[in-house]
C-alpha cells in the first residue's frame, strides 16, 4: 500500500463522512429538540433524491436548483408528518414515536417501489462538475471534492447558526428547558415543528448530493440511516458539534480501515459505537445528564 | 390475564388453534410453521418488552444467527436434529448473555441502539463470511435432519414437532413470568428505584429475562431456518427484527399470548395483501396497520380485549398520564 493510495481513501472517506455528518447533524437536531430517534430520516434522504431524479427526468430540473427544490418539498413533508403524526405521541415514552417512524419507513419505502421500481436508476453530475481534478498526488472526481467542500459548509454554517444566532439560542433553549422556554412566551411547538422540518430538510439536500455518486433507489436510505445512527451516538444524542465531528472521523476511519482490514470495514462504526457506549455512555461529544 | 383460569384457557384454546392449524381450509402448511416459529420469537421479544420495558432491535441476531448456527451444521454432515437445535441455541444463549451484559446497564433509546449494533455486526459478518454462510445467496441445505431416527422431512411431522416445542417454551415462559422472579420484573417495570431501594439487582434482573428471551428467539430461528432448510441475510437483516416487534406490539406487550396471536396475524394479513395487485410491497399495509396501533391502539389486541373486558376493574392508569409507561397498565389483571 502506498501512501498516495492511503490518502485518495481518506479522501473517498471524507465524502462518506460529509454525508454522515449531515445526516448526523439533523438526527441530532431533531433527537435534541423532539427526543425522537426518527428512523424516517433516510426516507427523506432517499425522497430528496428522487425530487432530483424526477425533477430532471419531467422538468429538466438542474442540478444546483434542485438542492434548494428538494430541501424545501420534503422539509414540508416532513413538517407534515410531524404536526399530523408525531405530535400525537408526545409525552409517551420516546420509543413509540420511533417505532412510528419505523413504520413511516416500511410504507414510504414500498410506495417508492411501487411508484418507481426497486432496481434504481444513474442521475449525471452538471457538466461543470464532471471530471476530474489534479490535487498533485493523484487525479480525484471533482464532483467528489465538490461534496466534501460543501458538507463542510453546511455544517459549518448549521453549527454557526445554531450556536450564534437569536433563534438558534431558542432552539437551545426549548432543547434544554422546555417548559421554562415555554413561560418566557415562545411558541415551543412552533419551534418543534420547525425543528423536525429543518431535519428533513437536511437529509434531502444529503440525498440530492448523494444522488450523482449512487444509485437513486427506494432503499437508498436502509443502510445508511443505521449507520448514522451509530454515528449520533457517538457524538453524542443531541451534540450538534459531535454528529459533524463524529461524522467526518468515521467515514475516514472507516475508509482507512478497509484499505488495512478490508473484512472490517463495514463493521467498524459500531464497534466504534458499543466501545463508546461502554466507556462514554453520554458519547464523545455529549453532556453526561442526557444519557440514560 | 397469564396466570389463573383465564390464562389457562386462553393458552388451551391457542394450543387447539395450533393444532388444527394445518387442516384449516386454505392453510398451506409450510405457512402454517413459519407462522409457530414467529409466534415463538414474538412471545420471546415480549418477555423482555413487555416485562422489563426494554425495546430491543436486534432480535434477528438470535433469530437469524441460530438459524445460520442450525443450517452450517447440518451442511456440514451434523444431521441429527436434537444436537443442530442444540447447538444453535447455545449460541443464542452465550450471545445474549455477552450482549446483555454489555447492553442492560443502558436504558431507553441506548438500549435500543446497542442491540441494533451488534446485530448490524453480525449481518456485516453473515454478508462476508461467504465460505461459511453462502453470503448473497445464503446458505441451502438438503435435509431437516433426523429426530432419533425419525425423519423430519414431512412437513406435518416437523410442524407438530415445532408445536410441541413452541408449547412447552410457552409453559416455561408463563411460569417465569408467573414466579416471583416475574413479580420482581413486573415491580422494577413499574418503579425502578423503588426496586432497587428494595434490595433487587435490577441489571441482574433485566439481564436474565434478556438472555431468556434472546435465547427463545435463537430457538425459534433455528427451528425456521430449518423449517424451510435455507438461512439467509435477511433473517439477520434489521428489517426482521423491526418486524418481531410489530408481530409483539401488535398483539400487546405483557401478555406473553398477545404477541403469538400478533405473530399469526401479521403473517396472515402480510400472505394477503401479498397476493393483492401490490404484491411483494406488502409493507405499504403492514406499515399503515402497526403506525394504527402505535397511534390508537397501543395495547395491541390482544391488550385492547382484556381492557374492555375488565370494565368493572378498578380504572387503569390512562398511559397519557404516566409519560414513563410504555406498558398499559395491565398487570392488575394478572391476579
Amino acid at each position: 500500500m502506498t501512501p498516495d493510495y492511503l490518502l485518495i481513501q481518506i479522501f473517498n472517506g471524507l465524502v462518506n463522512g460529509g454525508f454522515y455528518a449531515l445526516l448526523a447533524l439533523g438526527l441530532s437536531i431533531i433527537f435534541g429538540m423532539l427526543r425522537i430517534v426518527n428512523f424516517a430520516h433516510g426516507v427523506m434522504y432517499m425522497l430528496g433524491a428522487f425530487v432530483a431524479y424526477y425533477g430532471a427526468q419531467l422538468l429538466h430540473l438542474p442540478f444546483f436548483a434542485a438542492l434548494i427544490v428538494a430541501p424545501i418539498l420534503v422539509g414540508a413533508f416532513g413538517l407534515g408528518i410531524e404536526v399530523t403524526l408525531l405530535r400525537r405521541l408526545y409525552g409517551l415514552d420516546p420509543l413509540y414515536n420511533l417505532l412510528l417512524t419505523f413504520a413511516l419507513v416500511l410504507v414510504i419505502e414500498d410506495l417508492m417501489r411501487l411508484a418507481a421500481g426497486a432496481l434504481g436508476s444513474p442521475y449525471q453530475a452538471p457538466d461543470i462538475l464532471s471530471g476530474a481534478t489534479n490535487l498533485g498526488f493523484t487525479v480525484y472526481p471533482t464532483y467528489r471534492l465538490f461534496v466534501i467542500v460543501v458538507c463542510l459548509i453546511v455544517c459549518a454554517a448549521v453549527y454557526v447558526g445554531i450556536e450564534r444566532s437569536r433563534l438558534g439560542a431558542r432552539i437551545r433553549a426549548a432543547t434544554e428547558k422546555p417548559e421554562l422556554t415555554r413561560a418566557f412566551g415562545i411558541n415551543t411547538s412552533r419551534l418543534v415543528s420547525g425543528t423536525f422540518a429543518f431535519g428533513a430538510a437536511l437529509a434531502a439536500f444529503a440525498g440530492v448530493l448523494a444522488a450523482p455518486n449512487t444509485n437513486v433507489a427506494p432503499n437508498m436510505g436502509d443502510s445508511i440511516i443505521i449507520n448514522t445512527f451509530a454515528i449520533v451516538v457517538i457524538g453524542g444524542l443531541g451534540s450538534i458539534l459531535g454528529s459533524i465531528v463524529a461524522g467526518f472521523a468515521l467515514g475516514v476511519i472507516a475508509a482507512v480501515g478497509a484499505v488495512l482490514y478490508p473484512p472490517i470495514s463495514n463493521t467498524l462504526i459500531f464497534i466504534v459505537m458499543v466501545l463508546v457506549i461502554l466507556f462514554r455512555p453520554a458519547g464523545l461529544f455529549g453532556t453526561p445528564e442526557r444519557s440514560a | 390475564m397469564i396466570a389463573g383460569r383465564r390464562g389457562a384457557l386462553v393458552g388451551a384454546a391457542l394450543l387447539a388453534l395450533g393444532l388444527v392449524l394445518p387442516f384449516l381450509p386454505g392453510v398451506y402448511i409450510i405457512f402454517a410453521i413459519d407462522l409457530v416459529c414467529f409466534a415463538l420469537v414474538a412471545m420471546a421479544l415480549d418477555v423482555l418488552l413487555g416485562f422489563t420495558r426494554l425495546l430491543s432491535f436486534g432480535h434477528a441476531l438470535f433469530w437469524g444467527g441460530s438459524g445460520y448456527v442450525a443450517t452450517i451444521l447440518i451442511a456440514h454432515g451434523i444431521t441429527s436434529f436434537p444436537l443442530a437445535l442444540l447447538a444453535a441455541v447455545a449460541y443464542a444463549f452465550v450471545l445474549s448473555a455477552l450482549v446483555g451484559a454489555i447492553s442492560v446497564r443502558r436504558s431507553g433509546i441506548y438500549f435500543t441502539m446497542i442491540t441494533l449494533g451488534i446485530a448490524e455486526i453480525q449481518y456485516f459478518l453473515a454478508y462476508q463470511l461467504i465460505d461459511l454462510t453462502g453470503g448473497d445467496n445464503g446458505l441451502t441445505v438438503a435435509t431437516r435432519g433426523t429426530f432419533f431416527g425419525l425423519s423430519l422431512e414431512d412437513d406435518h411431522v416437523y410442524y407438530y414437532l415445532v408445536l410441541a416445542v413452541t408449547a412447552i417454551a410457552t409453559a416455561l415462559a408463563v411460569r417465569i413470568v408467573t414466579s416471583p422472579y416475574g413479580a420482581a420484573l413486573a415491580a422494577m417495570r413499574e418503579n425502578e428505584t423503588r426496586a432497587k431501594s428494595l434490595g433487587y439487582d435490577t441489571d441482574r434482573l433485566k439481564l436474565a429475562a434478556f438472555v431468556f428471551s434472546g435465547t427463545l428467539a435463537g430457538l425459534a430461528g433455528a427451528l425456521y431456518a430449518i423449517a424451510n432448510r435455507l438461512s439467509g441475510l435477511d433473517g439477520v437483516d434489521w428489517h426482521t427484527s423491526g418486524a418481531i416487534i410489530m408481530m409483539t406490539i401488535l398483539g400487546g406487550i405483557g401478555t406473553i399470548y398477545g404477541p403469538m396471536v400478533g405473530a399469526g396475524v401479521f403473517q396472515s394479513l402480510d400472505y394477503f395483501v401479498s397476493k393483492t395487485p401490490i404484491g411483494d410491497k406488502t409493507n405499504i399495509v403492514m406499515g399503515l396497520v402497526f403506525a394504527i396501533v402505535i397511534l390508537i391502539a397501543r395495547r395491541g389486541i390482544v391488550g385492547e380485549i382484556l381492557h374492555h373486558l375488565s370494565a368493572r376493574a378498578p380504572r387503569l392508569v390512562e398511559d397519557e398520564d404516566d409519560p414513563d409507561l410504555l406498558v398499559p397498565d395491565i398487570s392488575a389483571e394478572t391476579a
